[in-house]
């Protein structure tokens, strides 16, 4: 079914597309018909700068599984960093659609 | 032939659609092909063909042309970010479409739509909106019913709403294990049908879900999809006028048993 899940999150960064590198603003969440991942349904990740246009997009499209194990490695490596006191205050934030 | 064409849409607008015709001189019905949420795709294209191969002009419109410029899968990306496309500007692109059909010399005066997925929706919502249409054929489309905290400025009004104004018969495809929609969305959507005496028919196929037409999707299901497909082609042969050759054309009953 198509669901129209979408969860948007405001982000700084940088991404590499099709173009080469460009700074990223927001990803954007979905999980619904993948494009082309061999799936019913799929978490798709696009990181995006809408200021740039829509080909400034860098996608992934994940198993459930996948997008969770991707959760946990995000949040062990944040972990680490912190404990190394590495990482700097945040500047990000989550909002929804 | 099929091809790449531009048509005038919602507004005027000028949008691509791939358009896909029989060679011989006609006349033709006409189909109007509806992409799903992935978007203006290879296998949608393929859909319109199949429908030029048993004897119809088929136009499948780009509902997401105006996010671009892009490649196709970015302007699904964004058109899916936005909400999807509003349902007003779907009907423009849609009697577009079908002003595109009236204009070939070889087509018979009559038009069908079909829709797939969000396509299938949007073909519920056309059959309510767009008087002209013949007929129309709705391929698991989730959504016509809808519970109003699921409706938005771009979808404001849940197709079953609109039920009262339907113009034309209606085909109904589903898979009995989908939940968008579910066989209780299905069975919602038949009373309104019925409540109204609308000219229907469903079919709801056991032992598929959501979109078992693709062929490049694990929800593929052959022996549904086949069945379903002849029931397709016999529902607009009966209400498109459409020639003796172009039912002849319709594939051999399939007896074998699923995998």
């Amino acid at each position: 079914m198509c669901t129209w899940i979408v969860e948007k999150a405001d982000i700084m960064g940088s991404g590499k597309g099709a173009e080469g590198w460009f700074p990223l603003k927001k990803a954007n969440v979905c999980y619904d018909h993948p494009y082309h991942a061999p799936l019913d349904h799929a978490v798709l990740i696009d990181f995006v700068n809408e200021d740039r246009g829509i080909g400034a997009r860098v996608a992934v499209e994940l198993t459930p599984e996948s997008a969770r194990g991707l959760m946990k490695a995000i949040q062990a490596a944040l972990d680490e960093g912190e404990a190394q006191h590495l990482v700097e205050p945040a500047l990000a934030t989550h909002t929804h659609s | 032939m099929a091809e790449t064409v531009r048509m005038q849409g919602h507004n005027g607008d000028e949008i691509e659609a791939y358009f896909a015709r029989p060679l011989g001189a006609g006349p033709y019905p006409g189909v109007v092909v509806l992409h799903h949420m992935p978007g203006w795709d290879d296998a949608t294209k393929e859909i319109t063909r199949k429908f030029s191969f048993y004897g119809f002009a088929a136009i499948c419109p780009s509902l997401f042309h105006r996010v671009g410029p892009g490649s196709p899968d970015d302007m699904v990306a964004a058109a899916r970010a936005a909400g999807g496309v509003p349902d007003e500007q779907v009907i423009g692109d849609v009697e577009g479409a079908m002003r595109y059909l009236r204009s070939l010399p070889y087509h018979n005066g009559k038009i069908g739509i079909i829709g797939f997925c969000s396509g299938g929706r949007q073909t519920y919502m056309s059959a309510c909106k767009i008087p002209s249409l013949d007929a129309a054929v709705d391929c698991w489309g989730g959504g016509v019913v809808a519970t109003p905290d699921r409706l938005t400025p771009r979808q404001p009004v849940a197709p079953l709403d609109m039920t009262k104004d339907m113009n034309c018969p209606l085909l109904g495809i589903f898979g009995a294990d989908d939940e968008r929609p579910s066989p209780a969305d299905t069975a919602r959507t038949e009373d309104e049908l019925k409540r109204y005496g609308k000219n229907y028919e469903f079919h709801t196929y056991e032992g598929a879900g959501h979109g078992f037409f693709a062929v490049d999707r694990p929800g593929y299901r052959s022996v549904q999809a086949t069945d379903a497909w002849k029931k397709v082609l016999a529902f607009f042969g009966e209400h498109l006028n459409a020639t003796e050759s172009t039912l002849a054309q319709q594939p051999a009953a399939v007896g074998a048993a699923p995998r």
